[in-house]
């Protein structure tokens, strides 16, 4: 293209004159063709765009693949056929698993058992494991000597860095069930001689109580992350300055209006991006962690939708699957957990103008 | 001057240290058993007579560990993993993060929101697992029939990594970068001689978090590696637990030692490497997980 003189000519009505302006020329001229603009910006910048290139393909196959792999829960799966060529089959899946009648009521029953238990697990964690670490992060604030506060962090952080299959294991053998072969885990002798539970309960292994499976995750949750978040929550009350603390004193705030009316205050915003995040990732349960410990005694409270999924899609193992329901809890799940995040976030924004994303 | 401390506070210091106490020990004592038992006798083992200390001293189910040619190709197996993928997630999230620090980039908001989204929806477990099956049959047309490649080439990314050191470089400031161009340097020489070393503590970070999690991967490990000789540490682990605590699997054991000292030896040793690094990268993780903060 090629710009014209009048293009630069704007007529001054003030001055009483013609007045060149060059830029608005080139502005106009941006708008006008901005997809040329765009790929002379690019040809420019080339290399930058380059380095771009591997994430977006290792997150476009691996990440965006699935999720339209994932569209194959309203076809009817057939194996080795690309999705777009799958038979339309609308909600019927949906519907299966929502209100299940005849031969597939059961599946029905155990897909609400686990959205429930997906549900559950993730909120006690929210009740019981969201504020340990803030707890434990008040408690490292009180240890003045930076040794002593060391060790207490190398000790608490280090079950994070332990891999899942090593926690499990742990907890798996710590209380376990007595066989002919071998006595119960040494965690069941302790909780059976303190009398918590019952001689039957601790030698039919406690992983095979379904009454306790949740309690079980729940304090191998703590043990194993409790320490690790804590940093944040520490970090945020070290930057607290020593003055403040100070004024209160004088104005007489004992140790708890100390926290209510210092501490409180300084980390909240903290809290609530941690919160959201919590909040957020309701539906998504560590489905590593539930695969390695359940076992077919506690499906009913340990089922999630996730291990629900992947027994029904046959992950990993032949024999008749239905990937086609399977995906369909899978959808459900996620599409209820993005809006957990984004209303979060939103209520978050609105409420203390602190937003994560 | 020191002021004395008022009596709520100092009940709750005393409450602050006890509590901590009692909470590392509880951390602390699940790995000490698990090396008392390694190395205990059969009966103190298999009837719970280890409390704390080993008893009967033994080190027969170490030895016979060693033993075992499928745990040194487990170890060499999740070395192999850890290194290259670590690298190779490293690798494209520094330059990813690299781009996407640049205020210029066209498109900035769309590809952050390209990253983010996957933080907010992921597919699920089943169809990731149809999508690796499928690449696990691109990539044996290719030629690459090591399903170890697999693994370390289409997982074990995360787009918090990449938003972590995005915001590591954007930390840096862009007159550093105006001079070094004028200095002649080209748009690599600017990312590995001026942003890798002023970010040098958050790449550290991020390669450990990778680093970590390759060590400890296990799921698609197991699913997707077919061949049994190239399953990693973790999977060796587990099948081990589940053949090992198995009764009628245990019903002909006659050894000196009980079969879960094998057990509690291997997590001990899978742990080693761990414990060793610890130390040193303790201190970079709580810079790391400050810096977390997700910006927009």
């Amino acid at each position: 293209m090629k710009a014209k003189a009048s293009d630069f000519l704007k007529y001054d009505e003030e001055k009483k004159a013609y007045r060149m302006d060059a830029e608005q020329a080139v502005r106009d001229d941006v708008e006008k063709h901005y997809w040329l603009h765009v790929v002379r910006t690019i040809a420019k910048d080339w290399r930058l765009y380059v380095m771009l290139i591997p994430m977006i393909l290792v997150f476009l196959f691996w990440r965006y693949l699935p999720m339209y792999e994932l569209l194959g829960c309203f076809k009817l799966y057939k194996e080795s056929t690309p999705v777009a060529d799958r038979l339309f089959i609308g909600f019927s899946s949906f519907k299966t698993l929502f209100m299940g009648s005849g031969p597939s009521a059961s599946l029905s029953l155990d897909f609400w058992r686990a959205m429930r238990n997906t549900f559950l697990l993730s909120f006690y964690g929210l009740l019981f494991g969201f504020p340990m670490p803030i707890i434990l992060a008040l408690f490292f604030n009180e240890v003045r000597s930076n040794i002593a506060r060391s060790v207490y962090q190398v000790m608490t952080y280090l079950p994070k860095f332990m891999s899942t299959v090593v926690m499990t294991s742990l907890t798996i053998m710590l209380i376990r069930s007595s066989s002919t072969f071998n006595g119960m885990g040494v965690i069941s002798q302790l909780l059976y001689h303190l009398g918590w539970i019952s001689e039957e309960v601790a030698n039919g292994g406690l992983l095979n109580q379904p009454g306790l499976f949740r309690a079980i995750y729940q304090i191998t949750g703590i043990w194993e992350g409790a320490g690790y978040d804590s940093i944040v929550f520490f970090a945020a009350i070290i930057a607290i300055s020593p003055t403040s603390y100070e004024a209160a004193q004088i104005d007489g705030a004992g140790k708890m209006a100390q926290m209510r009316y210092v501490v409180l205050p300084s980390i909240l915003s903290t809290v609530v991006i941690m919160l959201i995040t919590r909040i957020g990732h309701l539906l998504s349960v560590g489905y590593e962690k539930v695969l390695l410990l359940y076992n077919t005694n506690t499906y009913v409270t340990a089922d999630v939708v996730s291990t629900f999924a992947q027994r029904v899609g046959g992950v990993g193992q032949a024999g008749n699957s239905n990937p086609g329901l399977a995906m369909a809890a899978e959808m459900m799940n996620n599409i209820v957990g993005m809006l957990l995040v984004i209303g979060a976030n939103t209520i978050a924004r609105k409420a203390s103008n602190t937003s994560l994303y | 001057m020191k002021r004395r401390l008022e009596i709520s506070e100092l009940i709750f210091k005393i409450i602050s240290y006890l509590l901590l106490t009692v909470f590392s020990l509880a951390c602390l004592y699940p790995f000490v058993y698990a090396i008392s038992s390694a190395m205990s006798g059969y009966e103190a083992v298999t009837y719970g007579k280890v409390v704390l200390f080993p008893k009967d001293i033994q080190f027969e189910a170490f030895k016979k560990m060693f033993s075992d040619n499928m745990f040194w190709n487990s170890y060499s197996n999740t070395l192999f993993l850890t290194f290259f993928g670590t690298i190779w997630a490293l690798g494209i999230a520094i330059i990813g993060g690299y781009a996407l620090s640049k205020k210029r980039l066209l498109f900035r908001k769309f590809f952050n929101f390209f990253l983010v989204f996957t933080m907010w929806f992921s597919a699920g477990i089943v169809p990731q697992y149809l999508n690796y099956l499928a690449t696990q049959r691109v990539f044996g047309k290719v030629g690459i029939t090591d399903d170890k490649w697999l693994v370390v080439i289409a997982m074990g990314m995360a787009a918090m990594n990449i938003i972590l050191l995005r915001n590591a470089f954007e930390g840096v400031p862009s007159e550093i970068e105006e001079a070094a161009i004028v200095d002649g340097a080209s748009e690599f020489q600017v990312l590995s001689k001026v942003y890798v070393p002023m970010t040098k503590s958050t790449i550290a970070t991020v390669a450990l978090f990778f680093g970590i999690s390759r060590w400890n991967g296990y799921y698609w490990a197991r699913m997707m590696i077919r061949d049994k000789n190239e399953h990693p540490l973790q999977v060796f682990i587990r099948l081990k637990l589940e053949e090992f605590t198995n009764p009628e699997e245990m019903a002909g054991w006659s050894e000196s030692y009980a079969s879960d000292s094998i057990i509690y030896a291997l997590i001990v040793c899978s742990v080693i490497p761990i414990l060793i690094i610890y130390p040193f990268i303790q201190k970079y993780f709580a810079k790391g997980t400050n810096a977390g903060g997700v910006k927009e």
